[in-house]
C-alpha cells in the first residue's frame, strides 16, 4: 500500500462504490430528516421522497411537549451520568487489586466477570424485578441506576484490568521502596495516569446506559420516570395515522445520540478499539 | 517481606465492593432465575417445585425451536455478514482511500457507516418500520417508482419476509462497529509483508485473503465473539418492530421469555427458556475463546 502505484482507474472504482455504500448507510436519516420538516398536506400531495417547500417545525414541539421530553431527557440524563460514575469507580478499584494488588485468586475473579458478561438480561429480568418490588424501588429510577452501575462493571472490570497488568512495574516498586501504602499508590500513581482510559470508559458506560431498552421497560411503567429510549419505543406507535409526526419523533429520539457522538467521536472510537485488542 | 504479604492482603479491600455487589446482583439473579426454572409460579404467591417440567414443555414447543432458529439466523445477520463485508470494506478503505485519497475521506466514510450504531436499537426500530410501512413508506415509494411495483410488499406484515426485513436492518447496523475495529487492526500490521508481497505481483484480493487476514486474527475473534453474543441477546427491535409475529415468524428466545414472564405470567417456564439461552451463550463464547486461543497458539 505505501509502494504508491500509479492511481490507475481502480481505486476511482473503489472510491466511487464506498462513497455510494456511505450514501446508502446515510439514506435513512436523511429520510427522517426531511419528513420530520414536511407539512403533513406536503406529504399526501407529494410523497416521501420530495423535499419540504415550506419547512414546518411545529411537529416538534407538539411532540416534545405530548410526551414531556424535558422529562426525559432529565431521567436519560441523571441515570446515565450515575451509573458512568458508579460503574467506572467500582471497576477501577476491583481492577486495581487484580492489577496492581495481584491479589491471589485473581484469575478466578476475572474469569467470573467474563462468563457473566454473556449472561443475558433476560435470565436476570424477572429475580431484578421481584427484588426491585420487594424493595420498594421498583418504578424508581434508581432502581436502574443500582442494576447498570453494577452490571456495567463486567465489561469494566475485564477491560481496566487488563490495562493495568501492563502498568509499569518500575513505578509501583519505587513507591513501594518508599513505603507507599496502596491507598497512596492508587491516588499519587495508578489513578492519575489512568485518567484518560477511566473518561474514555465512563463515555461509553454514558452512552450504553442511554441506549437501554429491557430493564427501563420491566422497571419503569410509569410515564414521569421513562427514559428517552423507553418512552420513543413505545410511544411512537400511536402516530401511526401522521408519517411525518412519526419521523419528526424518531428525529428527536435519535437526535441526543447523534450529539453525543459528534463530541464524543474520538474518545468513543478509542473505547471501541480498546476492547477489542484489549 | 512481611509487609508486603500483608499490603497483597489489604488489596482485597479495594476488589470487595465490586465483587460482593456483582455477585449479589448478577450472581444472585441469575441463581434464583434458574431455581425458578423449576417451578410453577404465577409471580405471587409461593412458587410449586415441579422439577423438570418446564424443560421438558419446552422440548415440545413449537415456538420455542423457532425462537432458537431464528436467534441464529441473526448470527448471520449480525454476526458473519458484517464481519466479512467490514473486513473488505476496512481493507478497502485502508489500502484505496487513505493511500490515494487521503484521511478526510477514509474518515467519512467510517463515520458514515458508523451513524447506525450510536442510535439505541428500539428507535433504528422504529425508524426501520416506518420506512418499510407498505402504503407511505420510503422503500415502497422508490420500489415503485422504478418499475418494481411487484416486489412493494408488505415487509413486516407478511411471514415469509418479515425476518429477512430485520436481516437487513442488522446488517446496516452492524457494518460500522466492523469496519471500525478492523480499520483499527489494520493500522497495527506491518507493511512490510504485504509490500514484499506487492513486489512479487500477488494482486490486491490475493494480498488480502492471505496476508491481511491471518493476521487480524485477534480482532476477527473479538469480532465474532460480541456480535454472536449480540445476535442471541437481540430483544429491541423486536419488541418495537413485529411483536415476534406475524405468528411466530421472528420469534425471538429474549422476546419468548419477556412474554411469558410478564404476558402469560408463566414466570417458571420463561425463566427455563432465559436458562437455556444463558447456557448456550456461556458454552459459545469459552468455545470461541478457546478457539481463539488455539489459532493464538499455532501462529
Amino acid at each position: 500500500m505505501s509502494v504508491k502505484t500509479k492511481k490507475g482507474v481502480g481505486p476511482y472504482l473503489v472510491l466511487g462504490g464506498l462513497i455510494g455504500m456511505a450514501l446508502i448507510w446515510l439514506f435513512p436519516l436523511y429520510i427522517a430528516f426531511i419528513n420530520a420538516f414536511k407539512p403533513q398536506t406536503e406529504f399526501v400531495k407529494y410523497g416521501v421522497l420530495a423535499l419540504p417547500h415550506h419547512w414546518d417545525i411545529s411537529k416538534f414541539g407538539k411532540f416534545w411537549g405530548d410526551v414531556d421530553f424535558t422529562k426525559k431527557l432529565a431521567n436519560s440524563l441523571q441515570i446515565s451520568l450515575l451509573v458512568a460514575i458508579i460503574a467506572v469507580t467500582l471497576s477501577f478499584l476491583t481492577a486495581y487489586a487484580i492489577g496492581i494488588g495481584r491479589v491471589k485468586g485473581r484469575t478466578w475473579i476475572l474469569g467470573f466477570f467474563m462468563v457473566a458478561f454473556t449472561i443475558p438480561q433476560e435470565a436476570l429480568i424477572y429475580p431484578l424485578y421481584s427484588m426491585a418490588k420487594t424493595l420498594n424501588l421498583y418504578d424508581s429510577i434508581w432502581s436502574i441506576i443500582i442494576i447498570f452501575g453494577v452490571m456495567s462493571t463486567g465489561f469494566g472490570t475485564y477491560l481496566l484490568s487488563s490495562v493495568l497488568t501492563t502498568f509499569p512495574d518500575e513505578l509501583l516498586e519505587a513507591a513501594r521502596i518508599d513505603g507507599a501504602s496502596p491507598w497512596r499508590i492508587l491516588r499519587s500513581i495508578v489513578l492519575p495516569l489512568l485518567r484518560p482510559t477511566l473518561f474514555v470508559l465512563a463515555t461509553m458506560f454514558f452512552i450504553f446506559t442511554w441506549n437501554e431498552f429491557l430493564i427501563p421497560l420491566v422497571m419503569l411503567p410509569s410515564n414521569n420516570n421513562q427514559t428517552v429510549t423507553l418512552s420513543m419505543a413505545i410511544t411512537t406507535g400511536q402516530y401511526t395515522s401522521d408519517p411525518t409526526a412519526r419521523a419528526a419523533a424518531a428525529l428527536i429520539g435519535f437526535m441526543p445520540s447523534v450529539i453525543f457522538f459528534l463530541i464524543f467521536q474520538r474518545t468513543l472510537m478509542r473505547g471501541i478499539t480498546l476492547g477489542a485488542v484489549k | 517481606m512481611s509487609k508486603k504479604i500483608n499490603q497483597s492482603g489489604t488489596y482485597y479491600w479495594y476488589a470487595l465492593p465490586g465483587v460482593a455487589a456483582f455477585l449479589t446482583l448478577v450472581g444472585g439473579s441469575f441463581a434464583y432465575n434458574i431455581y425458578l426454572s423449576f417451578n410453577n409460579w404465577q409471580g405471587i404467591g409461593k412458587p410449586e417445585w415441579i422439577g423438570l417440567k418446564n424443560y421438558q414443555d419446552l422440548i415440545h414447543d413449537h415456538t420455542f425451536w423457532i425462537s432458537f432458529l431464528h436467534a441464529f439466523e441473526f448470527i448471520f445477520a449480525m454476526s458473519i455478514a458484517p464481519t466479512f463485508l467490514g473486513l473488505l470494506v476496512a481493507a478497502l478503505i485502508y489500502d484505496f482511500i487513505a493511500t490515494y485519497f487521503g484521511n478526510a475521506i477514509s474518515t467519512f466514510l467510517r463515520i458514515s457507516l458508523y451513524v447506525p450504531q450510536i442510535i439505541a436499537l428500539p428507535v433504528v426500530g422504529i425508524l426501520w418500520s416506518w420506512m418499510l410501512s407498505p402504503n407511505v413508506g420510503v422503500i415502497n415509494t422508490i420500489l415503485r417508482k422504478i418499475g418494481l411495483s411487484s416486489l412493494a410488499l408488505n415487509w413486516l406484515g407478511q411471514s415469509s419476509t418479515a425476518m429477512l426485513s430485520l436481516s437487513v436492518m442488522m446488517i446496516w447496523i452492524q457494518i460500522g462497529y466492523t469496519v471500525v475495529i478492523f480499520v483499527s487492526g489494520l493500522s497495527r500490521l506491518d507493511p512490510y509483508l504485504d509490500e514484499a508481497a506487492q513486489l512479487d505481483g500477488a494482486t490486491w484480493f490475493q494480498r488480502f485473503r492471505i496476508i491481511t487476514i491471518p493476521q487480524l486474527y485477534p480482532e476477527l475473534s473479538v469480532v465474532l465473539l460480541t456480535t454472536t453474543v449480540a445476535a442471541l441477546k437481540v430483544f429491541g427491535p423486536v419488541y418495537v418492530m413485529t411483536g415476534g409475529g406475524p405468528g411466530d415468524a421472528t420469534q425471538v428466545p429474549a422476546f419468548f421469555s419477556y412474554f411469558h414472564f410478564f404476558s402469560t405470567l408463566r414466570v417458571g417456564y420463561g425463566a427455563a427458556v432465559a436458562t437455556v439461552l444463558a447456557l448456550i451463550l456461556t458454552v459459545l463464547a469459552i468455545g470461541l475463546l478457546r478457539l481463539q486461543r488455539r489459532v493464538g497458539a499455532t501462529r
